[in-house]
């Protein structure tokens, strides 16, 4: 399994902020044994929590790479808040938005925004699914001195196929905006 | 603002960051011991304080800066009489008086109160004003 859960960045501004979009299918495999209930009461297979906010964290994990070419190795540090008030369905597209709120020398702290747009309505707009705050920590500025590979196992070969085909380039300047719906 | 006030809203910032009780936060407790507080909480702290009180600060200021992973500072498990030098030049808000009768590096986390960052707080309230 590919460790990867979002499918494309829709649009991102760095330093700013970062939307990428997931579309939830009935061929994963989570879905086989994960649900919840429909307004009926049905069970019906849901995208998990915890596979949305690990989405959230590689969404804001690339607006905080993007930033410095990709260099530094950035790994979710800290789950601050997350509230999730709505669930997605097969079908249906998540789309995640974060932010920067602080950035510093050996982290930062996100806020983002999930979203979900529901399989009977495509063109429908999006409603508001959940909120999430995360701290980011850069490992080799770590507080505790440790020292890791210099390779870049956060950001490998699956996010670099993700990035070229959202149109982010390693090379994006603070300020520039790619937006994979114009090809850049 | 008073010391009283610089305390409430530590305590805000400590109940907020590390899911603690608002009574466990006394001035004596300490962040790591008695609160919790694991490495990336230091940072979203500090994050929280510069937030809330409108100051920023730099990267080793309120907490030591890797001071405890050099071998000039740390010897045999013990900080040295010039890692302890260092240490109180570059966090004056700290109480060390832990680390005098026992320089134990297991003692480091213990001069990590609540009262240390409510010192803190109010010198750079203080240097700001």
């Amino acid at each position: 399994m590919r460790w990867i859960w979002i499918d494309r960045v829709v649009e991102v501004l760095p330093g700013a902020h970062i939307v990428a979009v997931k579309h939830v299918s009935l061929s994963e495999e989570h879905l086989l044994d994960h649900f919840g209930r429909d307004e009926t009461g049905c069970a019906m297979p849901v995208m998990p929590a915890s596979l949305i906010i690990e989405g959230v964290a590689q969404t804001a994990g690339i607006l905080l790479g993007v930033a410095d070419g990709f260099r530094e190795k950035i790994v979710l540090a800290k789950i601050s808040r997350a509230e999730l008030t709505r669930d997605a369905m097969p079908g249906a597209t998540l789309r995640y938005t974060a932010k920067a709120t602080h950035q510093g020398a050996q982290g930062a702290a996100i806020s983002a925004i999930i979203e979900v747009r529901d399989a009977s309505d495509p063109s429908g707009p999006f409603e508001t699914a959940g909120f999430v705050d995360l701290m980011f920590s850069f490992l080799d500025k770590n507080m505790s001195g440790l020292d890791f590979p210099a390779d870049n196992f956060v950001f490998g070969e699956t996010f670099q196929t993700l990035l070229r085909a959202s149109g982010v380039s390693p090379t994006m300047s603070r300020g520039e905006r790619a937006d994979s719906a114009s090809g850049r | 603002m008073t010391r009283e006030e610089v305390f409430e809203k530590v305590r805000e910032v400590l109940v907020d960051a590390l899911a603690v009780d608002e009574d466990e936060v006394r001035p004596e407790a300490t962040l790591n011991g008695d609160l919790g507080a694991e490495s990336i909480d230091f940072l979203d702290i500090v994050f929280k304080l510069e937030q809330v009180f409108g100051f920023k600060v730099a990267q080793g200021e309120l907490f030591p800066d890797n001071v405890m992973s050099d071998d000039r500072y740390v010897k045999n498990g013990k900080v040295t009489p010039e890692g302890l030098e260092t240490l109180r030049q570059r966090l004056p808000h700290v109480d060390f008086s832990a680390l005098d009768a026992d320089a134990d590096v297991s003692k480091v986390a213990e001069i990590f109160t609540v009262d240390a960052l409510v010192r803190f707080c109010e010198r750079k309230l203080a240097a700001k004003a």
